[in-house]
């Protein structure tokens, strides 16, 4: 809300000459957030000032009217200025702009030749000075002002005003209203607060103001009204009130519906004006039926809940009546409807200002997407005290400004609750803040924000004022006092924990993982989780996934079952931008819905659920593994001066994953990797990666078909791994290192092309026995005189013993061993034998 | 060969005599000197020290002499023989030195030639300044908690305090999954209600997470962004605790010489409640104030929801963007460079922020 510091004044003693900058620091102080700070005084640069018109010279032979004027700006001599408009006299007080001075907007006012005249400066409107959208003529100030010629005119336009445009939290709706805020200044300035919303106003009359059957009290506990008759209905709305409502950002609708607003600005009391002529028979206010229809003032035709509440008009006949109780002309206490609005011809108007059931009206905002200010007021909270005092005011104003006469009668239907008192141990705040509040202290702030305060005992006893409803909790009381006291007084004390355990094992492990892929040229991205059937049907990918209700695109409406598509989308993103050799990797989580899970069990707050409640619960959310993968494009390695470059491929895919569960701790014996299909892979180039024979993810190329339907380059390769299906790391074994010599064996074997090289390794490791230290292949090779469907893998063998120096016979019997059970296994054959 | 037999004969023995050995001395220092390096000077010590080099000749010739002769004609020989070694021992070192060095020197390369054969890789400066702040606080004892993203509407909002009718989840921009009951969390602080249910104080930890909000992709908004939050549950914590460490955390992030400040602000979980702000000296426009997240102590009822007795315990909790803090504490300007993956942005970062 926007609320001028002149308004502001009205309410709370303010310091003459305090500036904006330290109001702003006082309402920070308080919680209530400044968004901006604006100076009127300041949006004109230069001489604004009053002029007496003197002379006026009707310049003829131009499209329109054109008069030079002679001003009289309390100079020696008259000023002489061109001006377009006529709604103007000589003896006339107009406001005129000098040469040198901006007009908002950043208009320069200079000496101009115009019209065959020099003009030195302009008369001006109100829309030129910003202050409306009046432009028909310049301003013409009334006679009796006090103001002479010469004088600043920005006090005399209005234009002397400070603004603030504050953020109200959710809590505190009393603070959005120039009440509220000045009783907060009042306790950052320690000055007088003058609360005009607490004074004494007509109560309800035995006859009212107009007949009202409230039937719902718990939605509606207050509904107040009285009547002003005979009004005239051309009667502008005063000026002041009007550039208050602009100041506001609220635009100005006629004399009683601007009244209705700017109560609601400065009490915080939404009002409605409607319309006595229109209104046939007796009001009901009660809950609408289920797709009952209204027209709200916004022209839009609304479908009503059984939820929302209406005020209806139970005039009309039985037959228009859709169910024989009334025809809302109303959406309480969200926006009026079209047929009883007050309108330019209405001459008896009836104000109505009530209090609605916040969860009632935020249900209905939210439910019609209608956030007036009304409701955004409702919503937080409106002291159910402001009702009788608003109308009075209400009614004495319109009766100023447009005359008509009210009878006098009052409605008053009046169900409020009062507010309940808080028990509150006057140690609480001490011991909450760590600042030593004397109970004293405590009760005197409590006292400040509006609390009665009764101490007995060791406790005190506190009911909260009428407009603070958030005031309910000891905790509530707490804050007040410390907010009063300044949060700037607590004092900075480090508490110390008790011991900790560190890192888990999985958050290790995620740290060694993403360092290892770092390391070894994989770059970190985070991609949004969100996917589309698009991406994924390009993908091969068909899994059940988590749908979202409101996506930010309907293009991409669910979660990520694997980390691939959004990180693959990013890969393209780089290629895009010129980067031609990618290696990205990206850790998190992949969301796995749980087929046939209904809904959580209800679970309230007042204590905990039980771990049955608590296990039902999170059967329902979606199973959230963390994964990682890797993608790659272009080389692996560049070409340069050493020589040529290697492309990426699948290899480096399945060795990103060998790095992955080397980094995570998971022994390379553990790990088995074999030809497998599976999406979005090349079926010929997949490898599955299993852990103790449970497959944990797939790495290789990317299928050809799904590297063009993304756009990628050809060979574009990936892995990903499930990290949360790896077996935490166990205590790893030291190893005994020998001193002793090595025997070196290289053996070659010749197998079928389709034998697994992992499989004629297995084959050596389990026939060498534990001689066999390592074992590398360092050679495929294939031949015609090998055959077409066969190969030869050549190996280097190590053997060691821990305790003496190999004989050749100990290594070539081990050698032997090995090449037998690759025999065995695989059919092997020893090339060259 | 039958010289040896032969008759005396003084013609044989003219090689004994000192000048003939002097010269072939002479002769071997001229040769040996002559040579290049080491191989040149192998493939002419044969000529000087070899069996038909002079002075093995002459030694030959020995037994020709008188036996009177013999000794003193041995001794000249042995004399030039071991002249001769030397030289060509001492020259065999030095060309060894002079080769080596030749050798270095025509080894010497361009060190300052790329070997940029594999690209280097990069963690993310999001990640790694979420792990920054974790080793921060397990440094101090905290552990670090996590939650899932998808998340239970009770652990999000209800158990927070945030009744389903509240103005304070409006304002959340909620990302519902089309399932009842479930959201993408809008902060890690459902975490606080799991980690509040599952175990008794003392309670001290930090949930670095990512969260998810309905706001479109612009130069300061993205609809997934990343948080850190703390949380303590212990006897007698007060707000005075959650000053010390904010300002602790405060100097770890931005320098010795930045603190807090706190305005009041509101939050269902938390009561009181402030927004605060950290005094960055080495802002990239200055040293200002710069707005940084929201704490306050636990609002009993989120204690009571959780399991925890508010009588006997008191807590509070903090939070804060990791983008923002990124933006400020590195100068980054657009949000967009934290999120669109871009290789290079990731790169500038290294392996640590």
């Amino acid at each position: 809300m926007r609320v001028g510091l002149s308004w502001l004044r009205e309410y709370v003693e303010l310091p003459a000459g305090v500036t904006g900058a330290e109001v702003e620091a006082a309402l920070v102080g308080l919680g209530i957030e400044v968004d901006g700070v604006v100076d009127q005084r300041e949006t004109i640069k230069g001489d604004l000032v009053v002029g007496r018109v003197l002379e006026i010279e009707e310049l003829t032979g131009f499209k329109k009217p054109i008069r030079f004027c002679r001003l009289d700006i309390g100079r020696a001599e008259p000023q002489e200025v061109i001006c377009g408009a006529t709604n103007f006299a000589v003896g006339d007080l107009v406001p005129v702009i000098l040469p040198g001075g901006v007009l908002p907007g950043g208009f320069e006012v200079g000496s101009r030749k115009t019209y065959g005249r020099i003009s030195n400066g302009m008369i001006c409107s109100a829309r030129e000075l910003g202050i409306s959208d009046e432009h028909a003529g310049i301003i013409v100030f009334p006679a009796d002002i006090s103001a002479k010629p010469g004088d600043d005119a920005r006090p005399v336009v209005g234009l002397d005003d400070v603004l603030f445009e504050l953020e109200i939290t959710p809590d505190r709706g009393y603070g959005m209203s120039v009440r509220g805020i000045g009783r907060e200044l009042s306790h950052a300035f320690g000055v007088p607060f003058r609360d005009l919303g607490a004074v004494d106003a007509p109560g309800a009359t035995e006859t009212p103001a107009y007949q009202v059957i409230v039937e719902d009290t718990v939605g509606c506990d207050r509904f107040a009204a009285r009547a002003v008759r005979g009004i005239d209905p051309h009667a502008p709305s005063p000026g002041w009130m009007t550039r208050r409502l602009t100041a506001a950002g609220i635009r100005t609708l006629g004399l009683a519906v601007d009244i209705t607003n700017y109560l609601m600005l400065e009490y915080g009391q939404p009002m409605h004006a409607f319309d006595l002529a229109k209104l046939r028979g007796p009001l009901l206010v009660r809950r609408a039926h289920q797709g009952e229809k209204l027209t709200t003032l916004d022209g839009v035709a609304r479908v009503l809940d059984a939820e929302d509440m209406v005020i209806c008009d139970t005039g009309f006949d039985e037959a228009v009546a859709s169910s024989g109780v009334g025809v809302p002309i109303s959406l309480a206490a969200v926006m009026g409807g079209e047929t009883s609005e007050v309108a330019p011809d209405t001459v008896d108007v009836l104000f109505e200002a009530a209090h609605w059931d916040p969860v009632m009206v935020g249900r209905t905002a939210r439910r019609h997407k209608l956030f007036s200010e009304a409701a955004k007021r409702w919503e937080r909270g409106v002291d159910p005290a402001l009702p009788l005092v608003a109308l009075d005011r209400a009614v004495r104003l319109l009766i100023e400004y447009a005359g008509g006469a009210t009878d006098g009668a009052v409605l008053d239907l009046d169900h409020v609750q009062p507010p309940t008192p808080v028990t509150l141990d006057p140690g609480l705040p001490a011991r909450h803040i760590g600042v030593p509040y004397t109970t004293e202290r405590v009760i005197e702030t409590l006292t400040e924000v509006g609390c009665t305060v009764a101490a007995s005992g060791d406790v005190l006893t506190v009911t909260p004022p009428t407009w603070r409803p958030d005031l309910t909790d000891p905790a509530d009381l707490v804050e007040e006092v410390a907010r009063l006291d300044g949060y700037d007084k607590v004092p900075s004390v480090l508490p110390i924990a008790p011991p900790g355990n560190g890192l888990t094992a999985q958050q290790r492990r995620r740290r060694s993982v993403a360092r290892a892929l770092a390391e070894n040229g994989y770059v970190e991205v985070l991609s949004y989780p969100f996917v589309g059937p698009a991406a994924l049907e390009a993908l091969g990918i068909d899994e059940p996934a988590v749908r979202l209700a409101n996506p930010i695109s309907d293009e991409e409406p669910l979660l990520r079952t694997s980390l691939l598509p959004p990180l693959l989308a990013t890969l393209r993103r780089n290629l895009g931008r010129g980067l031609r050799d990618v290696a990205l990797y990206e850790m998190g989580l992949i969301f796995k819905p749980r087929p046939g899970a209904g809904a959580p069990p209800e679970m309230g707050v007042e204590r905990r659920p039980t771990d049955e409640q608590l296990a039902a619960a999170d059967a329902v959310v979606p199973e959230q593994p963390w994964h990682v993968a890797v993608v790659l494009a272009g080389e692996a390695e560049a070409a340069g001066w050493w020589g040529e470059g290697r492309p990426a491929g699948w290899a480096d895919a399945v060795e990103a994953a060998r790095i992955a569960l080397d980094a995570a701790g998971v022994p390379a014996g553990r790990v088995q990797i074999r030809n497998a299909e599976h999406a979005p892979w090349h079926p010929g180039r997949c490898a599955e990666i299993a852990v103790d024979g449970v497959v944990v993810g797939h790495a290789g190329e990317l299928h050809p078909a799904a590297v063009a339907g993304l756009e990628l380059p050809r060979r574009t390769s990936a892995m990903e791994l499930d990290l949360g299906a790896l077996p935490v790391a166990d205590v790893t074994p030291g190893p005994r290192i020998s001193t002793f010599p090595p025997a070196l064996i290289d053996v070659a074997l010749v197998v079928d092309a389709g034998v697994a090289a992992a499989e004629v390794e297995r084959a050596l490791v389990a026939g060498a026995g534990e001689l066999l230290e390592a074992v590398r292949l360092f050679d495929v090779y294939t031949s015609e005189q090998l055959g077409a469907d066969r190969k030869s893998l050549a190996y280097k063998l190590t053997f060691r013993a821990p305790d003496r120096t190999l004989t050749a016979q100990e290594a070539v019997a081990a050698r032997d061993a090995a090449v037998a059970e690759a025999s065995t296994r695989v059919g092997a054959v020893l090339r060259g034998a | 060969m039958t010289y040896r037999n032969d008759p005396y004969d003084p013609k044989q023995v003219a090689l004994l005599d000192p000048e003939a050995l002097d010269d072939a001395v002479a002769q071997a220092e001229k040769a040996f000197g002559a040579a290049a390096d080491p191989d040149e000077l192998t493939s002419v010590k044969h000529l000087h020290l070899g069996d038909r080099a002079p002075v093995s000749l002459a030694r030959r010739e020995i037994g020709a002499l008188p036996p009177a002769a013999k000794a003193d004609a041995g001794k000249r020989v042995n004399q030039a023989r071991a002249a001769i070694q030397s030289s060509f021992d001492t020259r065999l070192v030095e060309l060894e030195k002079q080769q080596a060095q030749r050798i270095l020197a025509e080894e010497r390369v361009d060190v300052t030639l790329p070997w940029s054969r594999r690209p280097r890789g990069a963690r993310h400066p999001l990640t790694t300044l979420m792990e920054r702040v974790g080793d921060l606080f397990v440094g101090m004892g905290y552990e670090i908690a996590e939650g899932p993203e998808v998340e239970l509407e009770w652990a999000n909002f209800d158990a927070l305090n945030i009744p389903p009718d509240h103005p304070a989840r409006g304002l959340m921009d909620t990302f519902h999954v089309d399932k009842p009951g479930l959201v993408l969390r809008t902060h890690t602080s459902p975490v606080q209600a799991r980690t509040m249910l599952t175990r008794q104080p003392p309670i001290y930890v930090v949930v670095p997470g990512r969260v998810y909000r309905t706001d479109e992709l612009d130069a300061t908004h993205t609809p997934v962004f990343h948080q850190v939050e703390g949380l303590v549950v212990d006897e007698g914590i007060t707000m005075a605790h959650l000053r010390g460490t904010l300002d602790h955390f405060a100097r770890a992030m931005f320098g010795p010489e930045a603190r807090t400040r706190w305005r009041p602000h509101y939050f269902p979980f938390t009561e009181p409640s402030a927004e605060f702000d950290v005094w960055f000296p080495a802002h990239r426009d200055g040293p200002q104030w710069v707005e940084w997240g929201g704490c306050g102590m636990v609002n009993p009822r989120v204690l009571r929801a959780c399991g925890i007795d508010p009588d006997r315990y008191s807590g509070f909790a903090f939070g804060m963007g990791i983008e923002r803090t990124l933006m400020v504490r590195h100068g980054v300007g657009d949000m967009r460079e934290l999120v669109e993956g871009d290789a290079r942005f990731s790169r500038a970062f290294g392996m640590e922020v």
